[in-house]
């Protein structure tokens, strides 16, 4: 499709959430994995409806924590038992029991950092510019309407079978959205 | 029959719905955007006028505070800290509601917390932004603030001392501020991209078009969107915890009389949520009055937060009771001298007092269900809790330091015009702050309003099946 202005996908508008989980369900039954559903708000179950992977935020979220509670530990300890050992009322240069508020701290501020910025980034954001927004209903997905696309790029992709097959589904509407 | 009442019970307790009436999905939409859409109210303009007057003020007194040192302020000694620690505990106070509810109340799918959850966060982080204020402008030369962090520079020789409490507050203060801007962002997202699709000016399409990053709702966008979220709420609960924990800890570690005590942590927690969703209470009550949100801000989210405000309420009077229990079975006189004498019947009787009247008493009248479900009630209650909590920070603060163990060092603390003005003008900031944010951004979170929706739909329609089902003597079996 070199030639031709390329098709991202044909576009499938429900009016509730309850119908775009059924065309998703019935779109795996029918052999088609390349699809993306777009929703006001998150529906549970989707993300298995559609076989995705579950989100790896988790993991990253891990790494952070793990590198601010190290960062804690060695500022602590670095400035105040080797860089600058200063005795203060008596008490010893590093224990772990007095750094344990500084340890908390920055192993949250770290955590949320990457749970912030790692889902952004996951999310391929910041983006202002994707084919969904072709799609002349789209100011919709962010109201009450909810989007089922099935890509071009799909092996079950065809313009007049998956045009019949999301019309059986019970579609408001139908429309082929240019990448 | 467990089953049926089971199943009735349960469509009970959803029935009295969090949203009034049947919005649709698009409803929901349209009352939050119109706030932000019609056309700008000339008492918009007159509520800015009078707020940044109001900051203004903040403003000049800082300045002067700045240009002069903090001899300005009533400080002295023996009270070495007065007015701003005072201000600086109740602002910090308030702000832990916000965070209580969109954190906590997430975790524990309390589903009310829905329709309030963006404006009380946004209230943690204006009210965060005049506590912060204080203890940058009371080190004396706040120029030189950045000290208070490890940053290597050329003039401080050596590092910060890391066993210290005022330290490890300004690392809780700084991540609580970070991460409740974060958690806040995150939440707006969605319904920032909702404002770009209504956006009908170029200006508005591009701003919110980039406030939003482009977000566009797909299935994989909220996946890793819910995660996020589950994960800072996770992240968050325990951090509002140790916020005015390791605050306490200011005082609590010291060997001071009256603040060497180890209740301080769970007390000034109970003490901040109390403060805080009286704060929320004050404000929502005028907010959904103003902005016509009454059905998706209902009495039962109302009588909720006044709930939560009688329980820690109670709390806050038992460990008031427990701190004179302790000081009597010491046997310690300095200890007993400061609640018995300085608090109780000494020159700060009448701010004791005040405290108790405010905080312990008032409170009580939420057992009733008419007085908490009466809105003129709430609002004057909410507000009588915030001035009680302001004198409880001044109470300890004031009461615990203004008689040292030597008579000779015996002294008063009186606020100076510096003091009272600063404490006026820190107002002006946050209401500045409430007054643009309701002009510019959804002040109530869209998509989980719709998402919650959607959810309780199900539950009513399985709660339906299992009552027909139950009625028609048919095994229900599991729950789920």
């Amino acid at each position: 499709m070199a030639d031709k202005p390329s098709i991202h996908g044909l576009v499938a508008d429900f009016d509730s959430p309850d119908k775009l989980m059924d065309a998703v369900k019935a779109a795996r039954k029918a052999g088609y994995t390349k699809m993306e559903a777009y929703t006001p708000f998150p529906i549970h179950g989707i993300d298995d409806a559609m076989g995705a992977k579950p989100s790896i935020l988790g993991y990253l979220v891990l790494g952070g924590s793990a590198t601010g509670l190290t960062i804690a530990v060695l500022l602590q300890w670095w400035t105040g038992a080797v860089d600058y050992p200063l005795v203060i009322a008596g008490k010893p240069y590093f224990a772990l029991e007095p750094s344990i508020p500084i340890i908390f701290e920055l192993t949250v501020l770290l955590s949320a950092f990457v749970a912030v910025f790692g889902m952004i980034g996951l999310n391929g954001l910041p983006n202002l510019y994707h084919p969904i927004f072709n799609y002349s209903g789209h100011k919709g997905i962010t109201d009450d309407r909810f989007v089922l696309v099935i890509e071009a790029s799909d092996r079950e992709f065809d313009a007049t079978a998956t045009r019949d097959f999301l019309t059986a589904q019970g579609a408001d509407k139908l429309e082929l959205i240019e990448a | 029959m467990a089953e049926l009442t089971h199943a009735q019970e349960m469509k009970e307790r959803l029935t009295p719905s969090l949203t009034t009436g049947h919005p649709t999905y698009h409803d929901v939409t349209e009352a939050v955007s119109i706030i932000a859409e019609v056309k700008t109210h000339r008492n918009w303009y007159i509520a800015l006028a009078i707020s940044t007057s109001i900051t203004g003020i903040l403003g000049l007194m800082l300045a002067y505070l700045v240009a002069t040192g903090v001899g300005v302020w009533g400080n002295n000694s023996p009270v070495g800290w007065g007015w701003d620690i005072t201000n600086f505990v109740f602002w910090i106070g308030i702000g832990h509601a916000g965070t209580l509810i969109s954190a906590i109340l997430f975790l524990f799918r309390q589903k009310w917390r829905t329709s309030i959850n963006r404006f009380a966060e946004a209230m943690t982080l204006f009210a965060v932004a005049c506590a912060g204020i204080y203890p940058a402008v009371h080190v004396g030369r706040p120029w030189r603030a950045y000290w208070l962090f490890p940053i290597p520079n050329e003039f401080l020789n050596m590092w910060q001392n890391f066993r210290s409490p005022l330290l490890w507050d300004v690392f809780a203060v700084s991540t609580y501020a970070t991460v409740s801007a974060l958690f806040w962002y995150v939440g707006l997202i969605p319904d920032l991209a909702t404002f770009r699709d209504r956006a009908k000016t170029k200006g508005k399409q591009i701003a919110y078009g980039i406030a939003s990053l482009g977000w566009r709702g797909s299935a994989t966008h909220w996946k890793n969107y819910e995660k996020s979220y589950m994960i800072l709420a996770g992240l968050s609960t325990p951090l509002v915890l140790s916020v005015h924990t390791i605050v306490s800890f200011d005082f609590a570690v010291s060997i001071l009389p009256g603040w060497h005590t180890t209740i301080f942590p769970p007390y000034f927690v109970a003490g901040a949520i109390f403060s805080g969703f009286a704060m929320v209470v004050t404000l929502m009550v005028i907010a959904r009055w103003i902005y016509k949100v009454e059905h998706l801000v209902t009495m039962t989210h109302l009588e909720n937060m006044n709930k939560v405000i009688l329980a820690t309420g109670t709390i806050v009077g038992y460990a008031y009771a427990t701190e004179f229990f302790t000081a009597w079975y010491s046997g310690n006189p300095y200890e007993s001298y400061v609640f018995f004498v300085s608090r109780a019947t000494g020159p700060y009787a009448w701010a004791y007092w005040s405290m108790i009247s405010c905080n312990v008493i008032s409170p009580q009248f939420f057992w009733f269900k008419k007085l908490r479900t009466s809105l003129p009630f709430m609002f004057v209650i909410s507000i009588v809790v915030n001035i009680g909590m302001w004198f409880e920070r001044f109470v300890i603060i004031a009461t615990s330091l203004h008689r040292d163990y030597l008579p000779a060092s015996w002294g008063y603390f009186r606020p100076s015009f510096v003091d009272i003005l600063t404490f006026f003008g820190t107002f002006g900031l946050f209401i500045t702050l409430f007054v643009f944010f309701t002009r510019f951004l959804p002040i109530i979170a869209i998509s989980e309003v719709k998402g919650m929706m959607a959810q309780t739909h199900h539950e009513e329609h399985f709660l339906d099946e299992a009552v027909a089902a139950s009625e028609g003597k048919q095994p229900v079996g599991v729950a789920h």
